[in-house]
């Protein structure tokens, strides 16, 4: 029997923007050939709603909260960026106290953002169960955020200057008592996937990136660090009282899904420790700068002097005038490193905000660490890079 | 930390001299002002340079100052893990004046570049992919310019006559409220010509 040529053509997919797992809006044309990626395309911007225009026709004050709105799964790690970079161009301190709430918040979003990420990673090579329970703490971690800023997610909580209020009575508490019981639901996730044969098998050697790879891309946060290079802003370049906090960076060797994945394992536990540390050392005093010209006055204070209730209106409406000047801000958030390049023109509103998100750099990198692998390992790696629109679209 | 600063100020500017206009710190900041066409040589400089080594393009942005004759400003943002420091680079151009492209330098500027473009209309020369990254398909316009209305300038719905997502011109009914902090007692630069305004329009 004469043998048949059959010619297979490449063909381009389309995937998204409502799959699944493309984790929001996100659309990639997918070049294969057979079932063997040859080139991504990712099409962005579903979800682009000009932030950083927004941002320039509004006060100082009023941009905090566009901020929860880009990595919305840890809303506060964005608005400690902005509040850094406005108060380096005012040149104001922030108290003691509002420091150490600030990194104790900043942790309790980095495990709202790792326990998203766990979660749904795992749903994507088809594990359903630790999504439930990644969710279960995720909502536990809200009401924190709810019982300081009044919201669960968009907190508008850290400002520039300190932190809006101080903690209610008893917050401490409950977030010891649950940093308690919280490592048993992961070390449970940790068991069911770790050495989980199917888990291994989508992730080991998926979508590696050696560390020379990972820096040319412009990977930052764990990305960076599974591909084994030490690397943190809260230990290379601290903020806050970050200095102060005891904790270890952990790092990856093969780069690849897998690590990338234990990575933030272990960043969870380590944020457990800062998150105790920051509770037990936490001073008294301040929460925010006590200078008039940029924390408002007290709600007692306001109600019987009429110098407050002006200060407090002026405020809220005109805003503060920031000097003149350019200043790049960033901080370790969950997904890496976020930026905030501010440029002032002396007036009450920044003249330029660009954010730099730690997403946009790594799903860039997409295309190349997908080449050569299959089909079904491109959700593996979509998951691993961790990428939320908000931030990715602006 | 100011102190190595300085003495980085003093070798770039010494080893570039020709190549770039200048080296200030800022706030603690260094910054590399370059002219466009040197962008390339500039930056490889600086990534492979044994007392630079900024290796890793934390971001590219545009910024945009229509009063100034060349009114874009590209400006560069890197980071050197081994030495732990910072680098501002800036370019001027303008709308025609295409700026060398630094993807061969750094892969992961290709979509900073291209979103540089979107937002801003600033051309990159041997950008291997310069599309339009952030905006809708068949955008017009540079969004974040600063002569870019903030509502732009069409809206989108859904037609149930036409089965299909209309592009509209927009239509609101109420302006965006722009206002004016001057205070009076620091000399109001405007004169109150508001009054003549109208008249003027209404011959329209």
């Amino acid at each position: 029997m004469a043998t048949r040529e059959v010619e297979i053509n490449n063909y381009s997919l389309n995937f998204g923007p409502q799959h699944p797992a493309a984790h929001g809006v996100l659309r990639m044309i997918l070049e294969l050939d057979g079932e063997v990626i040859e080139r991504v395309d990712s099409h962005i911007g579903l979800l682009h709603r000009g932030t950083e225009k927004l941002i320039e026709y509004k006060t100082y004050l009023q941009a905090v909260p566009y901020f929860d709105r880009l990595d919305y799964v840890a809303p506060i790690n964005q608005e400690h960026a902005f509040a850094l970079a406005v108060e380096r161009l005012l040149g104001c301190e922030v108290p003691p106290r509002g420091q150490y709430i600030r990194v104790l918040f900043s942790e309790i979003g980095r495990i709202l953002g790792h326990l998203l990420n766990l979660g749904t990673h795992a749903m994507d090579v088809g594990a359903m169960t630790p999504i439930l329970w990644a969710f279960e703490e995720r909502e536990v971690l809200m009401c924190f955020y709810e019982r300081v800023s009044g919201a669960r997610m968009h907190a508008a909580y850290i400002r520039p200057g300190g932190v809006h209020l101080d903690l209610p009575a008893g917050l401490t508490d409950d977030i010891l008592t649950w940093c308690e019981r919280f490592p048993q639901v992961l070390d449970d996730i940790a068991t069911l996937l770790i050495d989980n044969r199917i888990f291994k098998q989508r992730n080991v050697d998926i979508g590696v990136a050696t560390a020379e790879e990972a820096l040319a891309w412009g990977f930052s946060g764990p990305m960076l660090r599974a591909s084994g290079v030490a690397w943190d802003l809260r230990k290379a370049q601290p903020y806050d009282v970050y200095d102060k906090m005891d904790f270890d960076i952990p790092i990856g060797k093969n780069g690849d899904c897998y690590d990338r994945f234990l990575l933030r394992l272990e960043e969870v536990r380590q944020s457990l420790r800062i998150i105790r540390q920051s509770i037990e050392e936490m001073p008294d005093g301040e929460v925010t700068t006590l200078d008039p010209r940029i924390s408002p006055p007290r709600r007692a204070e306001m109600k019987r002097s009429m110098e407050a209730l002006i200060n407090h209106f002026k405020l809220y409406t005109e805003g503060y005038h920031v000097p003149e000047g350019e200043v790049y801000a960033a901080v370790e958030a969950p997904k890496g490193e976020f930026g905030v390049y501010l440029v002032s023109d002396g007036s009450n509103k920044p003249y330029r905000c660009k954010i730099r998100a730690p997403s946009f750099a790594h799903l860039q990198a997409m295309d190349f660490l997908s080449r050569g692998h299959m089909l079904a390992d491109a959700p593996a790696i979509l998951g691993s890079l961790d990428v939320v629109f908000g931030e990715v679209d602006r | 930390m100011d102190e190595t600063l300085k003495e980085l100020a003093g070798h770039i500017e010494a080893s570039l001299d020709p190549r770039i206009e200048r080296v200030e710190i800022v706030r603690d900041e260094l910054v590399v002002t370059v002219p466009a066409h040197e962008i390339v040589p500039v930056m490889t400089f600086l990534r492979d340079n044994r007392l630079c080594l900024f290796r890793c393009l934390i971001d590219i942005c545009g910024v945009d100052y229509p009063e100034r004759t060349r009114r874009f400003e590209v400006v560069y943002h890197l980071l050197s893990l081994v030495h732990n420091l910072r680098v501002r680079v800036k370019v001027e151009t303008d709308e025609q004046t295409p700026v060398p492209s630094i993807v061969d330098v750094f892969p992961a500027a290709g979509w900073f570049e291209r979103e540089t473009w979107d937002m801003y209309g600033v051309m990159f020369s041997d950008h291997p992919d310069l599309r339009r990254i952030l905006t809708d398909y068949g955008f017009k316009g540079f969004p974040l310019r600063k002569d870019f209305p903030l509502t732009g300038y069409v809206e989108v719905r859904y037609s149930e006559e036409e089965k299909r997502v209309v592009y509209e011109p927009v239509k609101l009914t109420q302006d965006f409220r722009k206002f004016d902090f001057m205070s009076p007692w620091e000399g109001a630069k405007y004169v109150l010509d508001d009054d003549v305004e109208p008249e003027a329009g209404e011959g329209d």
